[in-house]
């Protein structure tokens, strides 16, 4: 038994499964949380499921809910990977969707396609410049990246305030009292089409793409091999020639970009008008954090993010029915969430010691060590 | 009119305003420089804060005691600094992420409980005003400085406190050398884990407070994520403050004035749209994050689990 654990390939699977097993155990302890607030766990569990798998409906509005986390994710993976911490998720998804509303509502004239084209590249664009501020302080005057993004999203949540309570405000709302914080409507032509007859847009097919993209922009290229290098090693970089600053922007930016594209497809895919509540999460629905979740627990992979992402749309998903059927408010899913990034992050230790165990098996015959791991941060200065 | 916001009365209720809102910022943010310190960097603080604001909400009102409610955020506090320091202390969990998924599991654990224990509305009478005899009747002075409740007293007291712990008893050295240099301090038999423990917990405790100082001394109600993100400005007080009680100080006071003088600037109804001033506080936090953090160096061993060599 001791050898089958210790063997090779039985070493790597269960490597690959210990985000399963946090997810297993967040469930449990969701599962002790529901027992002391007198809720029946499987009760709630199978409303979850129900709401989240239950239908072709339920399905694709799980697959609406991924979408945003996907491209969140990619944008994640880039980041953690070249070990600068995004937190910014949620500013840069509502910048970007502020630059992709602007173009829709001011180009009408233009054809669809080339409108929606230019709509998510301006949202890709906008998500850039707001993760780029924070990438640019942090490489060239060592402002913590976590502070000054968390910092860059409470000012995106006022910009977005002021531009939809004024400037970019729906004309019908200006006039009544409620004055809902919305844009206008996009017109017909400049909405993402339909997959198949449910809310399911081609912003979730873009984001799939998009993953394995980014998969190859990582593994199979020299820009994606440096992105790695400085996030495994700054020091060994900087000798090696790699000009480590520029990098981080580059990261921080690219990261930000792909959240700024979550936030257009939010417009051209779901609502059609950037819409708030005056929080954050009123516009996002917490993408920009659920995303970082989402590419924990794809082990900071972009594909295996895919169906990471569609877990946490599920939960999401399964979470307004469960509150609906059972009562527990759908907040139990961010506790849950929470869980599970202290689960996955607190077990690498496990991964890092069979790591060591098999580097020391193989007598370091294999020469360059593995990268699969989330490298604890050198240093977050 | 900009004018209005220059008279005398208005200018000692923006002072005595933002001394007010500095409490939880200080609560936070010295608990913080404690486990920053020691090498450990809590991003759950404003997840713990929730749960301690919480906590003692729910506490007080149920028991009408408010001290009660004091404990139970302290519990909480120290329950989440526990959870906190065996991830980072004996798992060498990431620190940053580990304290992002504490952040959310408090964020949505309060608004869980919120919803599901408390059907309506309520309110709670929170701490009273405690008027300083003699110092509160100073003109001016007195309003601005003497005139809050027992909680305002306390978060500034503690300043004091802990420049003292940190630099001037043997705990503060043994807290500064595990953050500086823990191969060393282990080397001399110092218990770099239970330094780390002690510490987190400690920061966890006062950022339960800081919940509470909102729940029951500022604010006197509970709301789906009130604390809206002072949890990550107290830590970016840390860094703001050099690590240092007096720098944090400071970091506070500054915040907590540009937002007392922002909320002012809403209720004279200054031609300024307020989301604009609301922005200001954070934009300030950044621009002084860019003047200050180039110049100051962390503590060497941040965000470095320590691990044994044998």
């Amino acid at each position: 038994m001791k050898k089958l654990l210790q063997s090779d390939w039985v070493s790597r699977l269960i490597d690959a499964l210990l985000p399963v097993f946090a997810t297993l155990a967040a469930l449990i302890l969701g599962a002790i949380m529901l027992l002391f607030l007198k809720v029946n766990p499987i009760e709630a569990y199978a409303a979850l499921w129900d709401g989240a798998f239950g239908s072709s409906n339920a399905f694709a509005e799980t697959l609406v809910k991924a979408t945003p986390l996907l491209l969140v994710a990619i944008g994640i993976c880039i980041s953690f990977r070249g070990d600068v911490i995004n937190i910014g998720g949620e500013g840069q998804m509502i910048i970007g969707a502020i630059f992709a509303t602007w173009v829709g509502l001011t180009f009408t004239d233009l054809p669809g396609w080339v409108a929606i084209t230019l709509a998510l590249l301006a949202g890709f664009v906008g998500g850039a410049i707001w993760g780029g501020i924070p990438g640019f302080l942090k490489a060239y005057f060592r402002v913590n990246e976590i502070l000054s993004t968390v910092m860059m999203n409470a000012i995106a949540v006022q910009l977005m305030n002021f531009l939809l309570r004024g400037p970019m405000i729906d004309p019908s709302q200006a006039e009544v009292a409620s004055k809902i914080p919305q844009t206008a409507r996009l017109i017909d032509a400049f909405q993402l089409p339909r997959l198949i007859p449910t809310r399911l847009h081609l912003g979730a097919l873009i984001a799939v793409i998009l993953a394995i993209l980014v998969y190859i922009l990582l593994w199979r290229t020299t820009l994606g091999y440096r992105i790695r290098a400085v996030g495994q090693n700054p020091h060994a970089s900087r000798y090696a020639g790699i000009k480590i600053q520029r990098y981080m922007v580059l990261s921080l930016l690219l990261s930000g970009a792909f959240a700024g594209l979550a936030g257009a497809t939010q417009v051209y895919g779901v609502n059609y008008r950037m819409i708030t509540d005056g929080s954050a999460s009123g516009f996002t629905g917490s993408a920009g954090f659920n995303g970082i979740v989402a590419a924990l627990f794809g082990q900071l992979h972009p594909i295996i993010s895919i169906p990471a992402s569609i877990l946490f749309g599920a939960l999401l998903v399964g979470a307004n029915k469960m509150q609906r059927m059972v009562q527990v408010p759908s907040a139990l899913v961010i506790a849950l969430n929470g869980l599970v990034v202290v689960f996955v992050v607190s077990s690498e230790i496990w991964r890092r010691r069979r790591q060591k165990r098999r580097l020391s098996v193989a007598g370091h015959e294999e020469g360059s060590p593995p990268d699969e791991t989330i490298k604890p941060a050198e240093t977050i200065a | 009119m900009i004018s209005d916001l220059f008279s005398m009365t208005v200018l000692i209720g923006i002072l005595a305003s933002g001394i007010r809102l500095a409490t939880p910022y200080l609560y936070a943010a010295i608990g913080e420089t404690f486990s920053q310190r020691s090498g450990v960097l809590n991003l759950g603080v404003e997840g713990q804060m929730l749960l301690g604001a919480f906590a003692a909400f729910y506490v007080s009102l149920t028991t009408g005691n408010l001290w009660l409610g004091m404990l139970a955020a302290l519990l909480v506090g120290a329950a989440m600094g526990l959870a906190m320091a065996y991830v980072t202390v004996n798992l060498q969990a990431e620190q940053g992420i580990s304290g992002i998924g504490f952040y959310l599991f408090g964020l949505g654990m309060s608004d869980l409980l919120f919803q599901k224990l408390m059907p309506t509305v309520e309110t709670v009478q929170g701490f009273p005003k405690i008027y300083i005899p003699g110092l509160s009747d100073i003109p001016g002075i007195g309003e601005i400085f003497f005139s809050h409740n027992i909680l305002v007293y306390i978060a500034f007291l503690l300043v004091p406190i802990a420049w003292f712990v940190l630099n001037k008893t043997t705990l503060g050295l043994k807290i500064r050398s595990v953050g500086e240099n823990p191969e060393a301090a282990d080397s001399l038999g110092v218990n770099v884990g239970r330094i780390r423990y002690f510490t987190i917990i400690l920061g966890g405790i006062l950022s339960g407070i800081a919940g509470a100082s909102l729940s029951i001394g500022l604010l006197n109600v509970f709301q789906q994520n009130m604390t809206s993100g002072s949890g990550f400005i107290a830590v970016a007080l840390v860094y703001f403050g050099a690590w240092r009680p007096i720098g944090v100080l400071g970091g506070a006071l500054l915040f907590s004035m540009v937002n007392s003088l922002q909320l002012w600037i809403q209720v004279k109804s200054v031609p300024i749209p307020s989301e604009i001033a609301i922005m200001m506080p954070y934009v300030l936090t950044i621009l002084v994050l860019v003047a200050t953090v180039s110049r100051v160096r962390a503590p060497s061993a941040l965000t470095k689990p320590f691990e044994r060599e044998n």
